[in-house]
C-alpha cells in the first residue's frame, strides 16, 4: 500500500513514500500461469492517493501508478519463469480512461510533473525490460482505452483490441482538456508505431478515437479480437512474447523485502545510502557507500543473498531515496553526490556480475541499476558530484558521479597519495546507456570520441584528482586549501540560481548525443506539457483542464504562441 | 619560496596561520615586485623616501614614518575593527548578519566590483611612473611616492579579499590585474580613464583632487557592503585615501597662491604676462578643472543603472553614509533625474550612482570655495568653479550633448574651448622640471605650509641611498 504519513514537524504537508508490501494491491490484481502474468486494472474509485476526486472508469493516479510500478517490480525479481506481462481491465467495456482529470485539475503544477515523471519512468521500464531480454509486455485492450490509458498500451511490445464495434483506442487531451499526452503517447504514435504523421493528426485531435479495423489499419493497434477468440489469442500471444524473452522457464525468485530505511527530520538512512538535508541551503546530499565485502561466486549466490545482494540493496535504496526527495523535498533543488568506501570493492563485484551476466538475476539488478541511474539522469535537480578522500566513485558508482552536472574532486596539496581516486571499469562503458543510448561517458565526450579509448586503457587503475582533471573526468579539482570554499561557493551560486531555470538548462545539456523515443519523451514532457499544463488555455480560469466535467465551454486565447 | 609573514607583510587578518592566504601570497608577491620594479615609479627605486607605512589599525600604527627604499615598502593587509554583531543595513536583506563569508549567489557580483575598484589602484600607479622625473620638489616628489605605495597598498587590500574569500577565480582575477597595464593597447585597464598618462604635475593634483574623491565615494559605498571583510576593508583605505585628496587639494591651493603673488606683484591677470613670468594663470586652471571633474563624474556611471539597482538591492554595495538616510530599502520612492529629455522620475534604487554622485560634488565644491577666498583677499575678481554635471560627459545621460559649463545647449567649439587646449598642455608641460635640492621649489608653485610629521619643507623628504 501506499502511505500518506503526516509528518509531525511540517503542518498539514503530508509525506509520500512509494512502499509497497506486494502481497495485495487495492487498485489490480496479479495472476500468473506458466510464463505469463495477467496484470489486471480495476481502480477502486474511492482509493485516490488525495482526497478530492474519485478514480472512475479505470483512471489512476499516482497513487495507482505506484502499484503498477511495484507488481512489475516483484515480477522481474519473485517470479523469475514469468517471461511475459499481459494487462488488461477487470472493468466492464472499459480498458483504461487515463490519469484522472479532476486529480489534474486540482493537483499543484510540480505534483503533475513528477506524477508524469514517475509515470513515464514506469512506461518505460516495459520498453527497457523488453529491449534487454527481461519481461515482454502485451496490452489486451478489453475496452475503450482512452488517454494515459492508451499510452501504458503504446508502451507495451504489442497492442490488442477487442473488436466490439464500440471499444477506442484515444489520445483526446488536446481536444477535450487542452494538454498533452503526458506519458509519451505523441512520440510513441509516430516514432514506436510509426504511425503516418497525418493519421497520427487526426487520431490525436480525436475526442472520441479510433476503433476497430481503422485501428489496425492506421497502426494504433497490432491486431482486434474478437470477444470470442479473446481469451485465446491473448493466450496465444501472450506464450509466444514470453519465448522472445531470455528470463528462464523456472527458477526460484528473489522476494523484495522492505528496505531498511529511517525517515527523521535531518533526511533518509538506508543501510547502503544516506540522505542528509541541508534545509537554509537548500540542498540534499546522497552519499552512497560501496560494499565492504567481496562479490558472491556466481549467479546462484548472488540471487541466494537476494534483496542483500549490495548492487540490489544499492539500487533499491538510491532508487526510493530519489523518489522520496523528488516528491516530498521540492524545496532541496541541488543534490550533492558523494560515495563512501572501497571503490576496488565496486570493482570486484562489476566484474562478477560481468562473469555471470545471463544469469536471471544478475540480468535483472543489472536493468534495475540502469534503471535507477537513468532515473538520476532526468532528475528535475541540480547535482554536483564530490569526490572527497574516501570516497569510492568506481565503476557502477563512478556512473553516479558522472550522472551528475558538475564534479568536483579533492587534491590533497598537503598528501597527495591520500587523495581521492576514481576507477573506471567496463561498467562505464555502455551498461548502463542513458535515455539517449549513449554511456554516460560517450555522452560526456561527444566531441572526443577517443578518449574514450584513451580511457578505457585505465580501467581498473586509481586516477587521482590531477589526472582525472587532465581527462575531463572531473570538473574542478580544487585542492585542500581552497577545497571547503569552492565547493560551498559553487553550491550556494547553484541554489542561488532560478529552479526553473537550472531544470531547463539541466534537462538541454545531459543528454548530448542522438534522440530516441525515450529522450523525445522526456525532452518533449519537460518543455511542451510542462509549458501547456500552466497556460490559461489549460489551468486558466476558463481553460479546458479547469473547466472539465462542468458543462462550460472553454474559451481560448485565440492567439499562437 | 617562504615568505616570513608577520615582519614582511604588516597585517591583521592572521597570514601566519592562514596557509590559504600564504600559499597565494607566495605566488603573487614575488609577481607584484616584479610589477612595482618594472611600472612602478621610475628612476627612484633605489632611494630612501620618508615614507608612512601602516603597521596596525590603531591610531599608534596606522602611520609609523621613516626612510625606506620603496621596493622594500612593507605593504600590509589591514582591516578595519570588526564590529560585533553587524548587521547588513540596507536592501533586501537589511536586518540580517552582514556575512563574514561571500554568499554564493553573489560570488560573481562580489568579485566583479573588487576586481573593478583593484584595478584602479595599479592602474594610477602607472599612469604617474614618470613623474618624479618633474617633481617641483622633494617634498612633492615623496608626496606622490607616498600615493603610489598606498595605490600599492590598495591593491593589496583587494588582492587580499579575491585570495582570501574567492578560491581560484580569485587567485586569477588577482595575476590578472598585475597583467593588465595602463595604456596597453591589447590589455590595458578597465576603466578608459585609467589608461591615460599623467605626465604632469597640474594634472596629478587635479587626479587626485577629483579622481581619487571618486574613489573615496566608492570606498564610502562600498564600507557600506553587506560582505564584511569588503567592508572593513575599504573602511581602512578611506583613512589613507584622505592624504591623496590632501595632496590634491594643498598642490592646487599653493599655485594658486604662487599665481595671486605674482598678479599681484605684476599688477595684472593677464595670462599672456603670467605665463611669460613662468605661472599658471587662472583660467587655465579653470579648464584643468573642467576636464578632470567632468571625466572624474563620468566614474559614478549613468544616472539610471540596473546594476547599481540590483547591487543596492542585494546588499553589496549602498550610498555613502548609509546610516544618515531614514529609508533603506528604497523600493517605493523616485528620484527625479535631467535629462535631455526633461526631468525623469527614476527608482531610488535605480538612481544610486547618481545619488553618490550628489554627494562627491558637494565635497568637490569645498576646496574651490578656499581656492576663491585666496583670490577674493588678494583682490582679484575672478572665480574658479565646477563646471555643470552635463558638461563633457562622455558616460550617462548627457553623455555627447554639447552643453557649456552652465549647462546650456551651445556648439561643440565652445564646449572645446572650455577644455585644456594643445597651447594649455604644451605651456603646462614646459613648466615641468624637476627640482631636487632640499627646501627649494620649481617656480610655478609654493612651498607648503608644512611639512610632513612636523618635519620643515626643506627636510631631505628623498634621499640617495
Amino acid at each position: 500500500m501506499a502511505t500518506q504519513i503526516v509528518s509531525a514537524e511540517v503542518e498539514a504537508a503530508p509525506f509520500y513514500t512509494y512502499d509497497q508490501d506486494g502481497a495485495s494491491y487495492q487498485h489490480w490484481s496479479v495472476a500468473i500461469e506458466g510464463r505469463v502474468a495477467t496484470v489486471t486494472m480495476n481502480v477502486d474509485p474511492d482509493g485516490g492517493i488525495n482526497p478530492g476526486y474519485k478514480l472512475k472508469l479505470n483512471s489512476y493516479d499516482l497513487g495507482v501508478d505506484m502499484e503498477l510500478h511495484d507488481i512489475v517490480q516483484r515480477l522481474r525479481f519473485e517470479h523469475p519463469q514469468v517471461g511475459c506481462v499481459v494487462l488488461t481491465s477487470g472493468q466492464e467495456r472499459i480498458f483504461c480512461s487515463g490519469a484522472n482529470i479532476y486529480m489534474l485539475g486540482t493537483s499543484s503544477h510540480a505534483w503533475k510533473v513528477n506524477f508524469c515523471k514517475f509515470t513515464n519512468e514506469t512506461r518505460n521500464g516495459f520498453e527497457d525490460s523488453s529491449q534487454n531480454g527481461s519481461l515482454k509486455f502485451l496490452a489486451a485492450v478489453n475496452g475503450t482505452c482512452a488517454g494515459g490509458g492508451y499510452e501504458v498500451a503504446l508502451a507495451c511490445d504489442e497492442i490488442l483490441l477487442i473488436d466490439d464495434r464500440s471499444s477506442a483506442v484515444s489520445l483526446p487531451e488536446v481536444p477535450l482538456l487542452a494538454v498533452l499526452p503526458g506519458t509519451g503517447g505523441l512520440t510513441r504514435v509516430v516514432d514506436k508505431r510509426k504511425v503516418r504523421k497525418d493519421l497520427a493528426d487526426v487520431f490525436c485531435t480525436s475526442e472520441e478515437g479510433v476503433r476497430g479495423r481503422r485501428a489496425k489499419q492506421w497502426g494504433l493497434v497490432d491486431d482486434i479480437v474478437s470477444g470470442s477468440r479473446w481469451n485465446e489469442t491473448i493466450k496465444g500471444r501472450a506464450e509466444a512474447l514470453a519465448d522472445q524473452s531470455a528470463r528462464p522457464l523456472q527458477g526460484e525468485g528473489v522476494k523484495l523485502v522492505p528496505l531498511n530505511r529511517r525517515i527523521h527530520k535531518d533526511g533518509y538512512d538506508y543501510d547502503h545510502v544516506k540522505v542528509l538535508f541541508d534545509w537554509d541551503r537548500h540542498f540534499a546530499t546522497i552519499t552512497v557507500a560501496a560494499p565492504t565485502e567481496q562479490p558472491p561466486a556466481d549467479g546462484d549466490a548472488m540471487r541466494a543473498q537476494g534483496c542483500a545482494f549490495w548492487p540490489l540493496a544499492m539500487a533499491r535504496e538510491l532508487d526510493d531515496a530519489i523518489l522520496l526527495l523528488r516528491t516530498n523535498e521540492s524545496e532541496l533543488g541541488l543534490w550533492v553526490l558523494e560515495s563512501t568506501g572501497e571503490g576496488a570493492n565496486v570493482l570486484a563485484y562489476d566484474a562478477a556480475m560481468a562473469a555471470n551476466k545471463d544469469h536471471w538475476f544478475v540480468a535483472e539488478v543489472t536493468g534495475m541499476l540502469r534503471r535507477t541511474l537513468s532515473r538520476l539522469d532526468v532528475s528535475s535537480r541540480s547535482m554536483y558530484a564530490v569526490i572527497r578522500t574516501g570516497s569510492a566513485f568506481a565503476g557502477t558508482l563512478a556512473e553516479i558521479m558522472l550522472a551528475a552536472d558538475r564534479q568536483y574532486m579533492l587534491e590533497m596539496l598537503s598528501d597527495p597519495a591520500a587523495g581521492p581516486k576514481i576507477m573506471l571499469g567496463e561498467a562505464n562503458f555502455g551498461l548502463y546507456p542513458m535515455c539517449n543510448g549513449l554511456s554516460r561517458l560517450g555522452s560526456r565526450f561527444l566531441g572526443a570520441p577517443e578518449r574514450l579509448e584513451e580511457l578505457r586503457a585505465l580501467t581498473g587503475s586509481p586516477i587521482p584528482s590531477g589526472e582525472a582533471n587532465d581527462l575531463g573526468l572531473v570538473t574542478f579539482a580544487p585542492d585542500d586549501i581552497d577545497w571547503e570554499d569552492e565547493v560551498r561557493l559553487a553550491i550556494d551560486e547553484r541554489t542561488g540560481l532560478s529552479p526553473d531555470a537550472c531544470t531547463g538548462m539541466e534537462a538541454s545539456l545531459r543528454f548530448a548525443g542522438p534522440e530516441t523515443v525515450a529522450s523525445k519523451v522526456f525532452g518533449r514532457l519537460s518543455a511542451w506539457q510542462n509549458w501547456i499544463f500552466i497556460r490559461p488555455n489549460a489551468v486558466g480560469e476558463g481553460g479546458a483542464l479547469k473547466l472539465f466535467g462542468t458543462g462550460r465551454r472553454a474559451a481560448f486565447d485565440k492567439k499562437r504562441v | 619560496m617562504a615568505i616570513d609573514y608577520q615582519t614582511k607583510i604588516p597585517n591583521n587578518v592572521d597570514l601566519s596561520t592562514d596557509r590559504g592566504l600564504q600559499r597565494a601570497l607566495e605566488h603573487w608577491q614575488p609577481a607584484f615586485l616584479d610589477w612595482w620594479k618594472e611600472l612602478g615609479p621610475t628612476n627612484y627605486q633605489g632611494h630612501e623616501i620618508y615614507l608612512r607605512t601602516a603597521t596596525s589599525v590603531d591610531a599608534k600604527g596606522w602611520a609609523t614614518f621613516g626612510h625606506v627604499k620603496m621596493p622594500d615598502y612593507r605593504w600590509g593587509i589591514f582591516l578595519a575593527d570588526r564590529q560585533q554583531d553587524r548587521t547588513i543595513g540596507f536592501g533586501d536583506h537589511q536586518g540580517k548578519p552582514a556575512w563574514q563569508q561571500v554568499p554564493g549567489e553573489y560570488r560573481a557580483a562580489l568579485r566583479r566590483l573588487i576586481v573593478t575598484q583593484g584595478d584602479t589602484e595599479p592602474a594610477s600607479v602607472e599612469q604617474q611612473r614618470l613623474l618624479a622625473l618633474t617633481a617641483p620638489s622633494l617634498y612633492d616628489m615623496r608626496n606622490l611616492f607616498q600615493v603610489n605605495v598606498e595605490e600599492g597598498r590598495h591593491l593589496w587590500a583587494m588582492v587580499y579579499l579575491l585570495h582570501a574569500y574567492f578560491g581560484r577565480d580569485g587567485r586569477e582575477e588577482a595575476e590578472e590585474m598585475l597583467f593588465r597595464h595602463s595604456g596597453d593597447p591589447d590589455h590595458p585597464r578597465i576603466l578608459g580613464t585609467f589608461n591615460e598618462p599623467i605626465d604632469d604635475w597640474l594634472s596629478f593634483y587635479m587626479f587626485t583632487y577629483f579622481t581619487d574623491r571618486d574613489g573615496k565615494y566608492q570606498l564610502k559605498s562600498l564600507a557600506e557592503s553587506g560582505f564584511d571583510p569588503l567592508a572593513r576593508t575599504c573602511s581602512f583605505m578611506l583613512t589613507e585615501e584622505a592624504h591623496h585628496m590632501f595632496v590634491g587639494e594643498t598642490g592646487i591651493t599653493r599655485i594658486v597662491k604662487r599665481t595671486l603673488d605674482e598678479m599681484t606683484k605684476l599688477g595684472t591677470d593677464d595670462p599672456e604676462t603670467l605665463r611669460k613670468a613662468g605661472v599658471i594663470d587662472l583660467p587655465l586652471l579653470q579648464r584643468y578643472i573642467n576636464f578632470w571633474y567632468s571625466s572624474a563624474l563620468d566614474l559614478f556611471g549613468s544616472e539610471i543603472s540596473s546594476n547599481a539597482a540590483t547591487y543596492f538591492a542585494n546588499g553589496l554595495k549602498g550610498r555613502p553614509d548609509e546610516g544618515t538616510y531614514e529609508d533603506h530599502d528604497c523600493i517605493a520612492t523616485f528620484e527625479q533625474v535631467e535629462s535631455p529629455e526633461g526631468l525623469l522620475d527614476v527608482a531610488t534604487r535605480n538612481a544610486m550612482n547618481l545619488i553618490t554622485r550628489n554627494a562627491y560634488v558637494r565635497d568637490c565644491a569645498i576646496g574651490l570655495t578656499r581656492w576663491n577666498r585666496l583670490i577674493a583677499k588678494a583682490g582679484f575678481a575672478f572665480e574658479l568653479k565646477l563646471p555643470n554635471e552635463r558638461f563633457n560627459r562622455n558616460v550617462g545621460l548627457w553623455a555627447g550633448q554639447a552643453v557649456d559649463i552652465d549647462g546650456q545647449p551651445v556648439s561643440r567649439d565652445v564646449v572645446l574651448a572650455a577644455l585644456p587646449s594643445d597651447g594649455d598642455r604644451i605651456y603646462v608641460k614646459s613648466l615641468m622640471i624637476g627640482v631636487t635640492e632640499p627646501g627649494k621649489c620649481a617656480n610655478w608653485t609654493s612651498a607648503p605650509d608644512r611639512g610632513i610629521n612636523n618635519h620643515s619643507f626643506d627636510f631631505e623628504y628623498v634621499r640617495a641611498a
